[in-house]
């Protein structure tokens, strides 16, 4: 089987980057490993409101399970701060309903001329005179090569397609935010307020989030990073704080996952090959919200892979475009979303106290983040004097 | 060698992003598979959300 881009991995990011290659004219192949695109879900499926519509101009009810007004913060000791919705960051804003939305990205792609072939595991690359040629498969239980002239690995925070074209995407136990989360029925969730928790007790290096679903549901999960984890933690740890804030709450479901907080990746392609989304670490590593990224960095490798495949140049160089254009959409945010991550790694809970409380006193319902840390600063100099090159 | 409990796994693929060994661990829909190539790290083991891996003594 022949085809111009084959994209492995049709999340976000893998379904954008099909759509992009295939509405510039290329032959598209897009494989998914599972029978079912979007299920099970790895996500607490925020987003904000702004940048969705950036990229999906007219959005689809049925991929909007809540819409809310903006987040609450809560300091280890209560203190509770409220931020407005376009504010609060990328990860505020539309609650999703994944399983319906990346199944309508794939659809897209599809509409624009991919192919997708579900339950189809890339297992290799395919060389033929030591350059990269396309993926070797499993499908249905069957071996298949499929030949390209470019492979998108948008496989994931599992990826391995940067490992087979010598790209190291390993994440090192701080670098990888472990999660465990429950759908949780409860009459107490507030519809209007993604909720976030903050506190060593109850998040060791990593946060809480209620994230409501209408009717009555929230995703209420916890991500830790690997390296403050052990065996299992995440789960006792959201078991616990279920038990405490909705104890009158019915788990309806369970989502677990890893995510990348791990900053920006050297490269992000090789001869032939381009990675996207939590593939080429494109999360958020204080937020650890990759959805955005990963549609970001797909449409811009699909582009990109027209390009260098009418320019006759696949090569890593051929594919510089797409490196300079990820890097210039969203590399200065990933930098200073890792420092604050490692940063705030580091804070005790009187730290947090520290550090949150004052703000209560403060109007920040209409300050992003940045504005946030910049008046964090301006009330603790001395705490958060590490961070002074970041706020200016 | 790594131990899996596939009773307990559910399957969400963190462990095979902190593996070194990039062809020693594999999901399959809902399905963990640990290969002979398992240096017996056990980094992973601390990443398992549900507490599904441990190294076998
Ligand atoms: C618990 C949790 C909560 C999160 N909450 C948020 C949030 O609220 N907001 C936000 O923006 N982000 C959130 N994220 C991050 C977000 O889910 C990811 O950043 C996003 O899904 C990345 O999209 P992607 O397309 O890169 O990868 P994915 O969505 O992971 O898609 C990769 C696809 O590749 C497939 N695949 C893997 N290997 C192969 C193979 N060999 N062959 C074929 N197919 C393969 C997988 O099955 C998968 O379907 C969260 C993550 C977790 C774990």
């Amino acid at each position: 089987m022949r085809c111009d881009v084959v994209v492995v991995g049709a999340g976000p990011g893998g379904s954008m980057a099909a759509k992009a290659a295939a509405m510039a004219g290329l032959d598209v192949i897009m494989l998914e490993k599972r029978q079912e695109i979007g299920d099970p879900v790895r996500c607490a499926e925020g987003v904000s409101k702004a940048s969705l519509k950036e990229f999906l101009p007219s959005i689809d009810p049925r991929w909007i399970a809540a819409d809310v007004k903006g987040a609450k913060l809560y300091a280890p000791d209560g203190t509770c701060l409220t931020m407005s919705e376009d504010k609060a960051g990328a990860e505020v804003g539309y609650v999703l309903e994944r399983k319906v939305f990346d199944r309508s990205l794939a659809a897209e792609a599809a509409k624009s001329g991919a192919r997708i072939m579900v339950k189809t595991r890339a297992t290799g690359l395919l060389f033929k005179d030591g350059k990269i040629c396309g993926v070797k498969t499993i499908r249905f239980g069957e071996a298949l090569d499929i030949e390209s002239h470019i492979v998108i690995g948008a496989d994931g925070v599992e990826s391995k397609v940067g490992r087979w074209a010598g790209i190291d995407t390993t994440l090192k136990p701080k670098d990888i935010s472990t999660c465990a989360q429950f759908l949780v029925e409860d009459k107490s969730i507030d519809s209007n307020y993604c909720e976030f928790y903050f506190g060593n007790r109850i998040a060791p290096g990593g946060y809480i989030w209620v994230f409501p679903k209408g009717d009555n549901l929230a995703n209420v999960g916890i991500g830790i990073v690997g390296s403050k984890s052990e065996p299992g933690l995440p789960t006792k740890l959201i078991t616990n704080f279920v038990q405490e804030r909705f104890p009158k709450g019915k788990a309806v479901e369970m989502v677990v996952g890893g995510d990348p907080v791990a900053g920006v990746m050297e490269t992000t392609t090789a001869d032939g090959v381009m990675l996207v989304g939590d593939a080429a670490h494109h999360t958020d590593a204080l937020t650890g919200g990759g959805i955005l990224n990963a549609m970001r960095a797909g449409v811009i490798a699909g582009e990109v892979a027209a390009k260098a495949i009418a320019a006759g140049d696949v090569t890593k160089a051929g594919l510089k475009e797409y490196e300079d254009r990820w890097r210039a959409a969203i590399s200065r945010n990933l930098e200073r979303s890792y420092e604050y991550k490692e940063f705030l790694l580091k804070l005790t809970d009187e730290d947090l106290n520290k550090l949150l409380g004052p703000l209560a006193a403060e109007d920040i319902s209409k300050m992003d983040l940045r504005g946030m840390i910049r008046l964090m600063f301006k009330l603790n100099p001395k705490l958060l004097w590490e961070l002074r090159q970041l706020v200016v | 060698m790594l131990d899996a409990n596939r009773y307990k796994c559910c399957y969400c693929g963190a462990y095979v992003s902190v593996c070194p060994t990039c062809s020693s661990m594999e999901l399959m829909e809902t399905w963990i598979e640990v290969s002979q190539g398992c240096k017996d790290c056990s980094v992973c083991t601390k990443i398992c959300p549900v507490g599904a891996l441990e190294a076998e003594v």
